[in-house]
């Protein structure tokens, strides 16, 4: 078989960590927000906060779930498709890994019992503090996780023995020169995504008419953080940007489609850059203001593409078509805060029209920026898996083609099914709604997991 | 002795205390998913779910640190492992998706939930098999080259591991019959002691065949257990094995809630101690040990300051989380 082993290892890790990257983006943001709903409940004893908890964390189980067993698949991976790499840096990431097990994911997965099913079973402060575990629990996961993604990004504090990398100094591993940008970028992705997710539900119920003081609760809770953060996120995406500037230079020349660094830089809208001819094609550009924002200097320059030899270029095409559908939904993303924010000041935003209809289809734009976003990082990373250390064509294992082929396979088919299904039922939760407490079907001493109370009462009300 | 002889075997106990809790653990709640076919009663399967719904994650979870803690402390042997084994560990990533997502699946997609009562079943049953593949797989041997992978995809396929598969099964699904055995009330609780008997049986097969195949296959191991005077040092493991069978079996006749469940772990462990004579100071037997392939020691040395200050805390609030779930599951209800 001359199918090449390098090409179907790198699909099936874009293929299985796109899957995976949909549910923390949403998990890591909705486990805040439970616990907020639930510390809410607390404190004002007003029962539609506890509706709402109760709803969305049925939601959430079902999204755990498939982050869970998704998130293992990943962890395997790096042994079975990515040995060299493994062998090489393992010394640097594999405690990485290691402290986000210990310290995150036996938090998330024990707490996360009483959070589901504790409700009832333990005093109602400790069922808070469960929520607000996991919610914690979640975020130090994404903690580790980055930091391991940064160091292959800019590696720090380590030194090359044998060609095998070895640790000198653990702060500079942890906190490498990417990493905390990276982290602040990626939390606040996760909870915008999530922002725009009870959002959209909030708007589609209120123009229903169903559950209307909970779709309120749901509309104006998600624009008040999100008129926060969506902004403060363009903020760091640019911060962000000049730190891989400075570490990835050939990775933000591919972003800006910059080929030319004797030459100061546009910026360059809209184009189709071409690997071949080393150059744009219909571009539409600003003069100058690339420049100005990566040097913040009018006359600034920066290495072109055609500063770095072909080999080590990253493939242009994706990350800056990726890149451009991410920055642009950032700033759709504030706008849609943005108005919506001035519509309620002035009382306007509950009411029929296009800004309410148009609120109930703002569901996917997180997921979208997140994986245009994490293209754009791990794509513009190529040509290198761990950057100046390791090609990624090297770090692959000694397996033959036949089993790579076999695995991807595997993996889609089963995943297209899982994955279906669990949208499927999450849609037919969002369909049914937040239920008024389970006590007025008169079933108070059954239901168990959180999603088997809706079950329960699928069949109780003889669907 | 130093640094260099010590962390390794540090390291090599704290994966064997992990894999170890993984295979308890976990085991039972496979063993849940594996049993669920013996029953037709719907509200019986509700109830076996329902016993394990609020552990699994957690049990699980020790699977991510044996994985991760061969990845930190001996990333040579991972990287040697996880390629040769590749087509189980797939298997059983691919089992563990479908039966996790079956967890919460299968209540939202009552009455029509079918399928997932079947991915349930399938996937523990499936990760069990590949799980005594994987074992079996390594216990034949790896064939290494300069301290790379070697062999072909298949190398891991045999009789032996195949028998390795059916008694991870069996061993599984009795450690789950057990579990109900204590964990639930009403018809099931019999019937999980009808399987747990026949079950018992069907292990003891197992372990005695595992025990006479590996010395038969390899001198080395025959070696180690057969000799004056590792036979005398070594005669306990089986003594107790037959012990906590016996330990089994009178609990499950006198209708004890714990004591077959008990049992049951102690042969595992003590299966578990077996295998890990028999092989010591391998770690892909037969050719690269413990310390062929240990990390470098700032790793090794960094991570398990996190393993001693944190396994306690962990191993705490599971403790707490099975305190707080704890007594009998009754038919027609769940934790409320
Ligand atoms: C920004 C956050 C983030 C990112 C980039 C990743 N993960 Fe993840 N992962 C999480 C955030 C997360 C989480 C929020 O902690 C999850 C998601 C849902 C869940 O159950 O926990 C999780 C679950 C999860 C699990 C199961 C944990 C459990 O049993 O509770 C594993 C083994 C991994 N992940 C491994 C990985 C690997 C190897 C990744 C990269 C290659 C990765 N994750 C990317
Ligand atoms: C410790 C963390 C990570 C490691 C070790 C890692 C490693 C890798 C490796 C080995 C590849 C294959 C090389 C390639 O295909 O170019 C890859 C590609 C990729 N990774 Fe990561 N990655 C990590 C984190 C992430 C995360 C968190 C995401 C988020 C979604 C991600 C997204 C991707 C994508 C989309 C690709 C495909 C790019 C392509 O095919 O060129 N990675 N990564
Ligand atoms: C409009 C403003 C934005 C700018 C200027 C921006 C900038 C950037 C840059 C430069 C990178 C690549 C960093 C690297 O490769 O080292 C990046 C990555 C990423 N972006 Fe954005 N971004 C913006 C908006 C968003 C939004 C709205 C989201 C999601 C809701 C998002 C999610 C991500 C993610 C998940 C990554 C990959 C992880 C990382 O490297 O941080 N971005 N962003």
């Amino acid at each position: 078989m001359d199918l090449d082993p390098v090409i179907l290892a790198r699909m099936q890790f874009a293929f299985t960590i796109v899957f995976h990257i949909v549910f923390p983006a949403f998990t890591i943001g909705l486990s805040a927000w439970i616990a907020t709903l639930i510390g809410l409940t607390l404190w004002t004893k007003n029962p539609h906060y506890e509706n709402l908890a109760a709803f969305w964390t049925k939601i959430f189980a079902v999204s755990f779930a498939m982050g869970v067993v998704s998130g293992i698949v990943l962890t395997y991976q790096f042994g079975t498709n990515w040995s060299v790499f493994s062998r090489m840096v393992g010394n640097v990431i594999g405690p990485l890994i290691g402290y986000e097990v210990l310290t995150a994911f036996f938090l998330e997965a024990s707490f996360l019992g009483i959070l589901l099913f504790g409700r009832g079973r333990v005093p109602p402060g400790l069922h808070f503090f469960a929520a607000v575990l996991v919610a914690v629990g979640t975020a130090i996961s994404a903690f580790w996780i980055l930091s391991a993604n940064s160091w292959m990004q800019a590696p720090a504090g380590f030194e090359m023995r044998d060609g095998v990398a070895y640790p000198t100094d653990w702060l500079a591993i942890i906190f490498n020169p990417t990493f905390p940008l990276r982290l602040a970028h990626m939390l606040i992705a996760a909870y915008v995504t999530t922002g725009f997710v009870v959002l959209a539900i909030g708007a589609r119920y209120w123009l229903q008419g169903k559950h209307v003081r909970e779709a309120e609760t749901m509309v104006k809770m998600a624009l008040g953080i999100l008129v926060v953060l969506t902004p403060l996120q363009i903020l760091v995406g640019d911060f962000h940007g000049l730190k891989a500037l400075e570490y990835q230079p050939a990775k933000v020349a591919g972003l800006e489609g910059h080929w030319d660094g004797a030459e100061p830089a546009p910026l360059v809208l809209f184009a189709l850059p071409d690997a071949s001819a080393e150059a744009n094609r219909f571009e539409l550009a600003i003069p100058h203001l690339g420049s100005l924002i990566l040097t913040h200097d009018w006359n600034g320059l920066y290495d072109g593409l055609k500063s770095f030899a072909p080999e080590d270029r990253p493939p242009v095409l994706p990350i800056f078509l990726s890149f451009r559908i991410m920055v642009g939904i950032g700033f759709l993303m504030a706008g849609i805060a943005l108005w919506g924010v001035l519509a309620w000041a002035r009382g306007r935003l509950f009411e029929t029209g296009w800004f309410m209809s148009f609120l109930t289809y703002v569901w996917p734009l997180g997921f979208l920026a997140v994986i245009a976003g994490w293209v754009t990082t791990e794509m513009g990373r190529q040509p290198w898996v761990v950057t100046g250390l390791l090609r990624t064509e090297d770090a692959i294992s000694p397996v033959t083609a036949s089993e790579m082929l076999t695995s991807l396979i595997l993996f889609v088919l089963v995943y297209a099914v899982v994955f279906a299904s669990g949208l499927y039922f999450i849609n037919r939760l969002l369909l049914k709604g937040p239920m008024r407490p389970i006590r007025e079907h008169g079933l108070a001493n059954r239901p168990i997991t959180g999603a088997s109370e809706t079950g329960r009462i699928a069949i109780a009300s003889g669907e | 002795m130093g640094m260099e002889f010590w962390l390794p075997a540090i390291w090599a106990a704290v994966i064997g205390v992990a894999v170890s809790l993984y295979v308890i653990l976990d085991g039972f709640d496979l063993g849940i998913g594996i049993l669920f076919p013996f029953t037709k009663d719907e509200s019986e399967r509700d109830q076996m779910m329902n016993s394990v719904a609020p552990f699994w994650d957690g049990n699980e979870t020790w699977l991510i640190l044996g994985g991760g803690g061969l990845f930190v402390a001996f990333p040579a042997a991972y990287a040697v492992i996880m390629p040769a084994l590749y087509l189980p560990v797939l298997l059983m990533l691919l089992a563990l998706v479908f039966r996790g997502v079956a967890f919460e699946f299968r209540w939202i997609a009552k009455p029509d939930h079918r399928f997932w009562d079947a991915a349930f079943a399938g996937g523990s049953a499936l990760a069990a098999f590949s799980q005594g593949l994987i074992l079996g797989g390594l216990l034949d041997g790896i064939t290494v080259t300069d301290g790379r992978f070697s062999g072909g995809p298949l190398d891991w396929l045999s009789p032996f591991s195949i028998l390795c598969g059916c008694a991870m099964v069996a061993g599984y699904a009795l450690l789950g019959a057990t579990w109900l055995n204590m964990r639930v009330a009403g018809h099931l609780e019999a019937k999980a002691r009808g399987w747990a008997k026949g079950l018992l049986v069907a292990v003891l097969v197992f372990m005695v065949a595992v025990s006479l195949w590996t010395p038969l296959l390899y001198e080395r191991i025959a070696e180690r257990w057969f000799t004056l005077p590792n036979l005398f040092y070594l005669a306990p493991v089986p003594i107790l094995t037959l012990l906590c069978a016996l330990m089994v079996w009178t609990g499950l006749e006198k209708d004890q809630p714990a004591s077959p469940f008990v049992g049951t772990v102690g042969m595992f462990l003590l299966g578990f101690a077996g295998l890990a004579i028999s092989n010591f100071p391998y770690l892909v037997p037969p050719s690269l040990t413990v310390w062929d392939t240990a990390g470098a020691p700032e790793s090794q040395v960094f991570m398990l300051i996190g393993v001693v200050a944190l396994l306690p805390l962990i191993l705490a609030y599971t403790a707490f989380m099975y305190w707080t779930f704890r007594g009998r599951v009754r038919a027609g209800e769940g934790y409320h």
